[in-house]
C-alpha cells in the first residue's frame, strides 16, 4: 500500500460524512466492514446511531481515528473520539467551514440575500478604487 | 349522519329534493311568522284620451302575455351559493413585505397594508420609495417573504375599500374620433384626481417612516426581484 496515489481508504476508523439518510450532513467512524457496498458506522458524538451504511452515500474524509480496534463499541469509539478531538478538528477543516457557509447562504431569506449583495458590491467599489489608485 | 351516501365522490345517492324530503326541515313548528307583503293592486285607472273612450279605463299593472309557450319549459333552481372571500394565507400579516408576480408591477416588492372585504391584499410600494400606488392585489399572484415592516402606527383609513378602487362609469365618447382626439390633437391626459394622491400620501407616511428604521429596506423595495440563474423559487427561502 505504501506506493498508492490513493490516500483515503474504507478502513476501521475511517472517518466519514454521510450523504443520504436521516443523519445526512454528520459525520460518522467506520466501526466494522460488512462486505464491498456496506461498513458499520457510528457517531456516538454526532448524533448518527449505530447502523449498516452503503459506500454509495458517504464520502471519505481526510481524517481517521488512530488504534481503534476492529468491532469496537459505542464507549470505546466514544472515549476515542473526545481523546482526538475528532469534532473539533473537522469543524476546524476547510471542508465543514465551507460545508457550513454554504448552509448559511442557503437559509438567507429575500432580504438577507439583498443585503449581501448590496454590501458585496460596496466591497468591490472599496477594493476597485484602492487598486486604481495603486 | 349523511343521509345521502355518496355514489362517487361528489355525487350523493339522493336528489336535493330527495334530501330535502328526507331531513324533513319543514316539519315541525314555525318559529318566526312570515310578513305578509304588500300584494300589489292588479289594476291601475288611467286616463285615456279619446271622446269616446270613457275618459279612465282599469289597467291590468302587468300585462298578459300574447301567448302561451306550447311546451313547459323547465326553469333552472336558482344556486343560493355565493362564493365566500379567500382566508389569508398564514405568512401574510400586515407589515409583511410580498413581491407580486403577476400585472403591472410584477417583480415589485411592495408592503401588505390589510385584506378587504373582497378578499384582496391592500398594498402600497410606498409611492415614493418603488412607484407602487395603493394598491389591491390577489394573494395568489403574490410571494410572502419572512420580512415584516412595523406598520402598527399606520392608519388605513375606512373609505379605502373595494368600492374605493372601483372604476367610476365612464360615458361613452360620441365616436371613435371623439374618444381620443380633440381639436385635432390628441386629447390631454386626465389628471389623477387629487383626493387619491392625498390619501396615499397619508398612509405612505408612517410606512415610509417605519422602513427608514431598517438599513437597506428602502432599497430593497425599490429593486425589482427576479430569478438568475440556478435559481429556482421552490428552493429558495422568502
Amino acid at each position: 500500500m505504501s506506493n498508492s496515489n490513493f490516500k483515503r481508504f474504507v478502513e476501521v476508523g475511517r472517518v466519514v460524512l454521510l450523504n443520504d439518510g436521516p443523519s445526512s450532513g454528520n459525520i460518522a467512524v467506520i466501526v466494522e466492514i460488512i462486505d464491498h457496498n456496506r461498513a458499520i458506522i457510528e457517531g456516538p458524538t454526532t448524533n448518527v446511531p449505530r447502523q449498516s451504511f452503503p459506500y454509495k452515500h458517504l464520502v471519505l474524509t481526510q481524517f481517521k481515528l488512530t488504534g481503534l480496534p476492529r468491532a469496537a463499541g459505542s464507549s470505546t469509539l466514544k472515549k476515542l473520539i473526545e481523546k482526538e478531538a475528532l469534532v473539533e478538528k473537522w469543524n476546524k477543516s476547510s471542508w465543514a467551514q465551507k460545508r457550513e457557509a454554504a448552509q448559511k447562504k442557503k437559509s438567507l431569506n429575500d432580504f438577507a440575500r439583498f443585503t449581501v449583495m448590496v454590501q458585496k458590491k460596496q466591497r468591490r467599489d472599496v477594493v476597485r478604487k484602492v487598486l486604481a489608485k495603486a | 349522519m349523511a343521509r345521502s351516501k355518496e355514489i362517487a365522490p361528489g355525487v350523493g345517492r339522493l336528489s336535493r329534493s330527495q334530501v330535502f324530503a328526507k331531513r324533513g326541515l319543514f316539519k315541525g313548528q314555525k318559529k318566526t311568522e312570515k310578513i305578509a307583503a304588500d300584494a300589489a293592486p292588479e289594476t291601475v285607472e288611467k286616463t285615456v284620451g279619446g271622446a269616446n273612450n270613457g275618459g279612465k279605463r282599469l289597467v291590468p299593472t302587468s300585462k298578459a302575455p300574447r301567448f302561451y309557450p306550447a311546451d313547459d319549459v323547465r326553469v333552472p333552481k336558482k344556486s343560493r351559493k355565493a362564493p365566500k372571500a379567500a382566508g389569508l394565507r398564514s405568512s401574510i400579516t400586515p407589515g409583511t413585505v410580498l413581491i407580486l408576480l403577476a400585472g403591472r408591477f410584477r417583480g415589485k416588492r411592495v408592503v401588505f397594508l390589510k385584506q378587504l372585504d373582497s378578499g384582496l391584499l391592500l398594498v402600497t410600494g410606498p409611492y415614493k420609495v418603488n412607484g407602487v400606488p395603493l394598491r389591491r392585489v390577489n394573494q395568489a399572484y403574490v410571494i410572502a417573504t419572512s420580512t415584516q415592516i412595523d406598520i402598527s402606527a399606520v392608519q388605513v383609513d375606512e373609505k379605502i375599500n373595494d368600492a374605493y378602487f372601483a372604476k367610476t362609469a365612464a360615458k361613452k365618447a360620441a365616436s371613435a374620433e371623439a374618444e381620443f382626439f380633440e381639436d385635432g390633437k390628441p386629447k390631454a391626459k386626465e389628471a389623477f384626481p387629487a383626493s387619491k394622491a392625498a390619501d396615499q400620501k397619508e398612509v405612505d407616511k408612517a410606512v415610509i417612516e417605519a422602513i427608514k428604521k431598517t438599513e437597506y429596506l428602502a432599497k430593497y423595495l425599490k429593486a425589482s426581484w427576479g430569478l438568475s440563474k440556478g435559481q429556482f423559487p421552490h428552493q429558495l427561502v422568502f
